[in-house]
């Protein structure tokens, strides 16, 4: 089947199966690999994309599903300046341990603050609580997570 | 296992000139060395290869990072060792990645917490012949003593003339000179340290965060299919008969064929292999397989069987008496009080973030392998014996790895890879496990139950401990990584003492998992000495420290390491209930409680503290204190920290969510719905970190800090709920107070 699929703001045409889960589209026939396997059923939060903005687990969701969304990926998310400020603080707080989840992180926590940027860390947290990070990372990734909040808030309370 | 101190004696360092102009170093090691940490013959010597650590014209310093990196931090803390005594600027410090060539590099492992005691000092003489031939170099071209040259920051000086020059504007000249033999070589005075105790920000995240490829599965080669290895659900079954048709038909599908295994799990099982050119479409295809599985290996091999027959072995004598001190019948006739406790520990798989995989390619008749693999040999010995080629026709690349906590000490993906590849002449494999068979065709950490006695004299001393490990065993061995050892805590420390195993035999494969065996006899040994400091009126801090007596060294569970060292152990008790302020805490039941434990693993020493809450049955932990003891030096204090509490946050999220169970050899927890990993809800909030530093070779740090943080939970358990958890993981409605 053909689709055409809008990822990273661009129109791709694939000639896949639509009950392949867009993660496999991105990894196996568009190269964008920064989107990571982990489980396969929607456990785990690796595969975190954004359709639309919102956060998505690429391993469930089917190609055939997508239609016009715009599918966003680790990829592109320094675009956002949200996206920006968590990768910065990702590396101000040395987050990562073996790495593998923390795209994934990246993209819920940016979906997360982008709709909410009154979230706040406890928030924020919650938010990802879906996302494992084997390794354990938690502390740190909060540390991270809280300072772009902290700083969103700010901001959204200099524009009130 | 070699000392970690011995190694460094016959490792040799050879100098060349880089191609454009520098100065090139290469380290090679006495394989032979290490032969008994890889479980293999000598290896071929080194020859001149690839550089190790190089200093290029423009200043601009590499250094190759020789060990797998699991996420433990290994590929920033080595280049630091180098960095610091060569005196770079670590802005200027450049890490690339190695090839398995453990000629080359010396061992090439993560695992055992080994990587950093082996390294220690070869890595420092490394950097330190490195500054030696680059002061040497700038001391002939000004006539100087090199004796009056200082170096800081890849920058020399000699302060008598003004003069300075750069590491990169003398590597061309230094790359003539002779290196000192290594006895010749002086080190720094770690007191003079910059680069080592200092956090360090782990090299690669920038590319995390950005999602570069790095990993196994992000490997990509022209012309690549993708696989599975469709198993029978039953480990170690044998293939009967495939029908193939419907599966070729399936979308995208270009081979699909059968592979015979040798039998032995860890190299080679039967199985179906499918290639596609999307791995999902591979995926989808197994579903399409009908295959017909000899499953009889695996007949009465479950959970429930296994617990039925641990029952009244527990209450039996051992089987084999492991250690027996003094006269523990006796000891039971005067003992004023005796205390007596049975405890559980399930089976556990490693569920590594990142599934099993390998990419492989098969071409005249060599292999070339990527691999996220902690110990690359082991994956190569598997290829050589399952499909008989040479090791000489085996190249392996080593990936990044999203994971490993022991799971890929064991390297059974590279041998299937390299298996499937070699059905597909030219063509590049990238065999991805599904989490499912990942799950169901592990090398778990072996389940086990204890029974446990303890007396007591009318003061409340130990007079006699008893430790009965009903484990699991395999042709009337213990299996792998399940074996009690002479000098588990509190050997030497009690004069009547009787360590015993009886086994259970079994065929669910078992490996090291993230401080092997320690995981699990730590929770069973310290909670039941909390049930013993209770009987004696004191707290188990209390209680241990009386038991360890004077500092000192007990003899060794194995030949060449160091023995158990009282005083260290004295030293994390006393910082932590320092530290935590134990003494005050308050000690009435209700919905917070405190515990204690402590433990030795893998020359580490660590003792914790944890606060829990216990609110309508729901557990949580604000709080962890820890108070580690890994040596002389903590080479990267922001890898340290994230060690520790990465250990913590696994044990707590093992005892509260984790067991694989069997049904007839077949395993029944298959992903993460079932096998809870710890989230961010049940991270404590504050995770104390702290280090005793003693004057020790510094060890790794991936291990030590796991094992008491499950005893100090459900020791904090009881205190504040008065149940006492005996069986992981942890059930409050199911325990009996
Ligand atoms: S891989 Fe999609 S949630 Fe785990
Ligand atoms: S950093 Fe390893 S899984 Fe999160």
């Amino acid at each position: 089947m053909a689709f055409t699929v809008n990822v990273n703001g661009q129109d791709r045409q694939v000639d896949l199966p639509g009950a392949m889960p867009l993660l496999w589209v991105l990894r196996d026939e568009l190269g964008l690999l920064g989107t990571k396997f982990g489980c396969g059923i929607a456990q785990c939060g690796a595969c975190t994309v954004h359709v639309d903005g919102a956060a998505v687990r690429s391993c469930s969701l089917p190609l055939e599903a997508v239609g016009e969304g715009k599918v966003t990926t680790i990829e592109a998310i320094a675009k956002s300046p949200v996206g920006a400020a968590l990768q910065a603080a990702w590396v101000e707080h040395d987050v990562p341990q073996c790495g593998y989840c923390q795209s994934g992180q990246i993209m819920t926590a940016c979906a997360a603050l982008t709709e909410n940027p009154k979230l706040g860390r406890a928030g924020a947290v919650e938010a990802l609580n879906g996302n494992i990070c084997r390794c354990g990372c938690y502390n740190r990734i909060g540390d991270a997570v809280a300072a772009v909040a902290q700083k969103l808030e700010g901001g959204a309370r200099a524009k009130a | 296992m070699p000392r970690p101190d011995t190694i460094d004696r016959r490792s040799f360092l050879r100098v060349g000139a880089l191609a454009g102009g520098g100065l090139a170093l290469n380290l090679g090691f006495a394989a032979d060395l290490f032969a008994a940490e890889i479980g293999k013959g000598a290896l071929p010597s080194a020859g001149m290869l690839n550089a190790f650590v190089s200093i290029a014209p423009d200043g601009l310093v590499t250094i190759v990072s020789k060990n797998p990196e699991i996420g433990q931090g290994i590929s920033t803390s080595l280049p630091m060792i180098i960095a610091e005594e060569l005196d770079a600027d670590w802005d200027r410090v450049v890490i690339t990645r190695a090839q398995a060539n453990q000629a080359l590099y010396g061992p090439q492992f993560a695992g055992g917490s080994l990587s950093t005691p082996t390294n220690w000092l070869p890595m420092r003489r490394a950097g330190a012949t490195a500054r030696d031939l680059l002061v040497r170099a700038a001391a002939a071209e000004w006539g100087v003593p090199a004796a009056e040259l200082s170096t800081a920051k890849g920058v020399i000086s000699h302060a008598a003339s003004g003069r300075s020059t750069t590491y990169g504007a003398v590597a061309s000249a230094a790359a003539k000179l002779t290196p000192l033999p290594a006895e010749q070589i002086k080190l720094k005075d770690p007191a003079r340290f910059s680069i080592i105790g200092k956090p360090m920000r782990q090299v690669a995240t920038p590319g995390i965060v950005r999602g570069e490829p790095m990993f196994g599965l992000d490997t990509r080669l022209p012309g690549m299919l993708f696989a599975v290895y469709a198993r029978s659900p039953v480990i170690g079954a044998k293939l009967k008969r495939a029908e193939l048709d419907a599966v070729k038909a399936k979308p995208g599908v270009r081979h699909a064929f059968p592979v015979q295994g040798n039998g032995n799990p860890m190299e080679l099982v039967d199985g179906v292999a499918i290639l596609a050119t999307h791995w999902w479409l591979a995926r989808d295809a197994s579903d399409a397989l009908v295959a017909e599985w000899d499953e009889t290996i695996g007949a009465g091999h479950s959970s429930t069987t296994y617990a039925e027959k641990a029952a009244p072995l527990l209450k039996a004598v051992p089987a084999k008496v492991v250690r027996q001190d003094g006269d523990l019948a006796a000891a039971r006739g005067s003992a004023a009080k005796r205390v007596q406790a049975e405890y559980h520990y399930p089976f556990l798989h490693h569920m590594p973030m990142e599934p099993q995989n390998c990419t492989a390619l098969y071409e005249n008749g060599k292999f070339t392998l990527w691999a996220p693999t902690q110990a690359p040999q082991n994956g190569i010995d598997g290829i050589v014996k399952a499909l008989g080629v040479a090791e000489s026709d085996i190249t392996v690349n080593i990936t990044r790895i999203g994971g490993g906590f022991g799971r890929r000490l064991i390297n059974d993906t590279m041998v299937q890879a390299a298996a499937i590849a070699k059905g597909v002449p030219g063509t590049p494999v990238q065999l991805i496990v599904t989490r499912e068979d990942d799950t169901m065709h592990g090398f778990y950490r072996p389940g086990g139950w204890h029974a446990y006695e303890a007396l007591l004299d009318g003061k409340g001393k130990v007079t006699g401990f008893a430790n009965h490990l009903v484990g699991f065993g395999t042709g009337g061995k213990p299996v792998r990584s399940g074996e009690i050892n002479a000098q588990e805590f509190p050997a030497g420390l009690v004069d009547n003492l009787l360590i015993g195993q009886t086994n259970i035999e079994t065929m669910i494969p078992t490996g090291p998992m993230r401080a092997p065996f320690s995981n699990g006899i730590c929770f069973a040994s310290q909670s039941f000495l909390d049930e013993v400091a209770l009987a004696s009126g004191r707290d188990l801090p209390t209680l241990l420290l009386e038991m360890l007596g004077e500092p000192r060294q007990l003899p060794s569970a194995r030949p060449g390491q160091r023995g158990f060292d009282t005083g260290r152990a004295r030293g994390v008790i006393e910082k932590v209930v320092a530290t935590s302020g134990w003494k005050q805490r308050p000690k009435a039941r209700g919905k917070t409680g405190y515990g204690f434990a402590f433990y030795f693993c893998h020359q580490g020493y660590s003792a914790q503290v944890v606060e829990v809450r216990v609110d309508q049955g729901k557990i949580s932990v604000p709080r962890v204190w820890t108070a580690t003891d890994v040596g002389s030096h903590i080479i990267n204090t922001s890898g340290a920290q994230h060690q520790v509490r990465g250990s913590v946050i696994d044990g707590i999220g093992q005892a509260l969510g984790q067991a694989m169970t069997f049904e007839n050899g077949k395993a029944v927890e298959t992903n993460f719905d079932a096998i809870q990993m710890a989230r961010h809800e049940i991270t404590p909030g504050r995770i104390e970190v702290d280090f005793v530093i003693s004057d020790n070779p510094p060890t790794g740090l991936g291990e030590p800090a796991l094992p008491p943080v499950i005893p100090a939970l459900t020791n904090a358990i009881f205190a504040a709920t008065g149940k006492r958890i005996r069986s992981l993981p942890i059930r409050l409605d199911e325990t009996a107070a």
